[in-house]
């Protein structure tokens, strides 16, 4: 019997080496890497075409390219960066993490893992390649409103597939990650003694679930309406466009949390260990998160207010609005009062954590200020909404995943990035983001609206300071990946416990951790 | 300011007509002054908001920074903090509610309208009828405008007359008069947004959606198309002439006549 065992066990390491080693894989920790590896490619991939669209935005006038790609442009730009970029890079946080944090020795379906993640390469080039159709890409928003996005040309089909197979990919992730933080913590670790980072992606993984099937059923009836003669939203065959955007949004503000919450984890995870200091008001950290959770399900018709919803249904979805102001606010203080009186350094995560708590919290303000129906009435659609929600979502969500690639990366690879790039890497980040986005807040109140590849002249100086700002933003990324290639070439080794003030069961693995980590369980206290 | 422009004018030459409009136009109508009192008032409150959260913050890490040598704190939890900053937001947020839910009510009351304009969204152009009068006409970009935002058009377009905000048939209305505004598409969904004339509905296939107008001042207002509605979205302004009362009777009774002598 326990020869047999022994020999079980050694199969596990003559694994495949090349490219097989990476298309076989079910290990966390490779798989991990496939994600953030693909995550970033994404990334430049969706911010290539933001600069188009800012190079356009330049100068009044068009220079560059027509408004129907100007509109496939603005569309394919926000789809590759919420599934391609944000939710890929979460879960492949996850996948590292999630398995070293709570002492499990891999995820808990290793091959639906695998699975989860070679889905997206196929989803991508098949969303990608539309961009080459004669009638060429989707242009209709990411959004996808009726009757507009059923005016489409041969790019339809093919983006609802890929959208599908995207849902499938995360709704695989998401039932993986419960499982494993359900069923495979180490003993002892109940769960009120979770990290944050792990309660956030338990939490966004069940958001996953409920909200991701939703939209599976929103665009399959946009499909069938395109081919098989149902009329859900065509109003001419007693169907209701507007329907489709409830539903969406059903799916859509849910989907809005599952971008950030698990931001939120992360950056309360990077805080405590550069204040050196606890992290103040854990049980309400959590309940927090939960409540926002529950509300992101009640809010869905505030991206609709101006659709002409009865009296009662826009009180209704402003006052449950607003009411996600408390338990966000709640976080906030509690970030606050981690760092006050800690003793603190400005480590490169810790800068990234810091900017993104203020500029979510900007964005937050913004965001409470698009709650109030009556001045909604005037945001809807404009830039101040564009500048709102990139407020949120780059130096929110994307300014945490850059802080935990800085944060773990040590751990991960055994080597530590260059301090004083790194650095330079937060301050040329953080001056232009707000460069290309706070612009926005002011052509936006001013009256431009969004999704236009021309505008009047009055708006033209705060988009010019806005490409400018977008230009530096992105070459700003490529010193990243010069500071990714430069950690990864060095042969300097780190100390298990990369940061001294950092706490949890990662750090007591090696650095980098081996191959499979944690086969017996760690002792708890 | 006036520098910066300078600085700007000499790198971008072309961009230097514009204004630096940074604010919300506080608008001409009872719907838009409310819209602009709303979001100065949470503009405010979030800056306060702003300038205490931060500050506390910035004073911790001027001061609570290791460098300095600050040995940190041990305490983690405290239920009665977390209550009171669970509570003091809450009641700000009702504070709010309170204002922002009159002022809605206000704005979705399209009673007693004396003059009632339909509108229809079409890509890309908009349709105009004046249900009482029987007067109705199309109006889309005007012909310069559309010469000029062709790609590479050669034409400067800071020296077009009102570039992209500006039509060929204006929408004229009276003014100190409640006007009810009808809004329907045929094709996809638009929407009707003059900034200054207060907030935008959307112009739906299928629906008809009402909002309100009461104009204050006369002069001529421009907004545009603000629901994505294909291509040309960016190319469908909307150009309203304020007129007093008895100016509108008398643009009304000239439109009536061409329309005559038209199907004559």
């Amino acid at each position: 019997m326990n020869t047999n065992i022994d020999n079980v066990h050694d199969d596990h390491h003559h694994t495949p080496t090349g490219i097989m080693r990476w298309i076989t894989t079910t290990n966390h920790k490779d798989i991990g890497t496939l994600y953030l590896w693909f995550s970033l490619l994404m990334f430049f991939i969706g911010g290539f075409m933001a600069l188009i669209i800012r190079a356009e935005l330049f100068e009044p006038g068009l220079q560059l390219v027509i408004p129907g790609f100007f509109n496939q442009m603005t569309t394919m730009h926000a789809l590759i960066m919420i599934f391609g970029a944000v939710m890929p890079a979460f879960v492949g946080l996850a996948n590292w993490q999630v398995p070293l944090m709570i002492g499990a020795p891999d995820m808990a379906l290793p091959r639906l893992n695998n699975w989860s993640f070679w889905i997206l390469p196929f989803a991508f080039t098949m969303m990608l390649s539309t961009l080459f159709f004669e009638s060429g890409g989707p242009a209709a928003g990411w959004t996808l409103y009726p009757p507009l996005s059923l005016q489409g040309g041969d790019s339809m089909p093919f983006v609802i597939l890929s959208i599908h197979m995207l849902g499938i990919s995360s709704i695989l992730g998401a039932i993986n990650i419960i499982a494993t933080i359900l069923n495979m913590r180490a003993p002892g670790m109940t769960l009120m003694k979770l990290p944050m980072f792990i309660w956030t992606w338990l939490i966004t993984a069940f958001l996953l679930i409920a909200a991701m099937p939703v939209l599976a059923g929103a665009i399959t009836m946009l499909l069938t309406d395109r081919f098989f003669g149902t009329s859900f939203f065509t109003a001419s065959g007693g169907g209701d466009p507007v329907m489709f955007q409830h539903i969406f949004w059903f799916f859509g503000h849910p989907e809005v949390y599952i971008l950030i919450l698990p931001a939120f984890g992360i950056v309360s995870t990077i805080l405590p260990t550069f204040s050196r200091k606890k992290l103040f008001g854990y049980d309400s950290m959590v309940y927090a998160t939960v409540s926002i959770a529950l509300l992101s399900f009640i809010v869905w018709a505030h991206h609709m207010f101006t659709v002409g919803m009865p009296l009662a249904g826009e009180i209704f979805f402003m006052l449950t609005t607003m009411l996600i102001a408390v338990p966000t606010g709640v976080k906030v203080f509690n970030w606050v009062a981690t760092m006050w009186q800690g003793s603190m350094t400005f480590e490169t995560p810790m800068l990234f954590s810091i900017a993104f708590i203020i500029l979510f919290t900007i964005g937050g303000f913004s965001g409470l200020m698009l709650a109030m129906t009556p001045a909604d009435f005037q945001y809807h659609d404009t830039y101040f909404v564009v500048a709102h929600f990139h407020y949120v979502l780059v130096p929110g969500a994307v300014f945490a995943i850059i802080a935990a690639v800085y944060y773990w990366l040590p751990k991960w690879t055994g080597k530590m990035y260059d301090e004083g790039l790194g650095k330079l890497h937060f301050w040329l980040t953080t001056i232009f983001v707000n460069l290309t986005f706070f612009p926005q807040h002011f052509v936006g109140l001013a009256g431009m609206p969004r999704r236009i590849p021309d505008y009047p002249v009055q708006f033209a100086d705060f988009n010019a300071i806005s490409s400018i700002g977008a230009f530096g933003f992105g070459l700003s990324q490529l010193l990243f990946l010069y500071i990714l290639y430069k950690t990864l070439k060095q042969n300097k080794t780190v100390e298990d416990k990369a940061w001294d003030g950092a706490e949890g069961l990662e750090w007591t693995l090696s650095s980098p951790p081996p191959y499979h980590s944690f086969e017996t369980p760690p002792k708890i206290n | 300011m006036r520098k910066i422009v300078t600085l700007f004018a000499a790198i971008f030459p072309s961009i230097t007509f514009a204004a630096w409009e940074v604010n919300m136009p506080r608008g001409v109508t009872p719907t838009s002054e409310i819209a602009y009192d709303i979001h100065m008032l949470m503009f405010w409150i979030t800056v306060i908001i702003g300038i205490l959260v931060f500050g506390v913050m910035i004073y911790s890490i001027i001061y609570h920074r290791k460098s300095v040598g600050y040995i940190p704190a041990n305490f983690h939890e405290s239920t009665k903090v977390e209550i009171i900053w669970t509570i003091i937001p809450f009641l700000i947020l009702i504070g709010c509610a309170i204002p922002a839910t009159k002022a809605l009510i206000m704005m979705e009351d399209t009673s007693d309208a004396s003059v009632t304009l339909k509108v229809t969204g079409y890509q890309w152009m908009w349709e105009y009828e004046y249900l009482e009068d029987g007067v109705n006409f199309f109006s889309k970009i005007d012909n310069e405008s559309n010469k000029a935002r062709r790609l590479n058009s050669g034409i400067n377009v800071n020296k077009v007359d009102n570039y992209l905000r500006n039509v060929d048939n204006i929408v004229v209305l009276p003014t100190n008069t409640k006007v009810r505004i009808l809004l329907t598409a045929s094709d996809v969904i638009h929407a009707w947004w003059v900034p200054e004339l207060g907030g935008k509905k959307d112009a739906i296939p299928g629906y008809i959606n009402e909002m309100w107008l009461n104009i204050k001042k006369p002069g001529t207002y421009r907004g545009q198309c603000a629901e994505l509605c294909g291509k040309d979205h960016a190319f469908m302004p909307i150009v309203v002439k304020a007129v007093p009362k008895i100016e509108f009777k008398k643009w009304v009774s000239i439109q009536k006549n061409n329309r005559v002598a038209k199907n004559k």
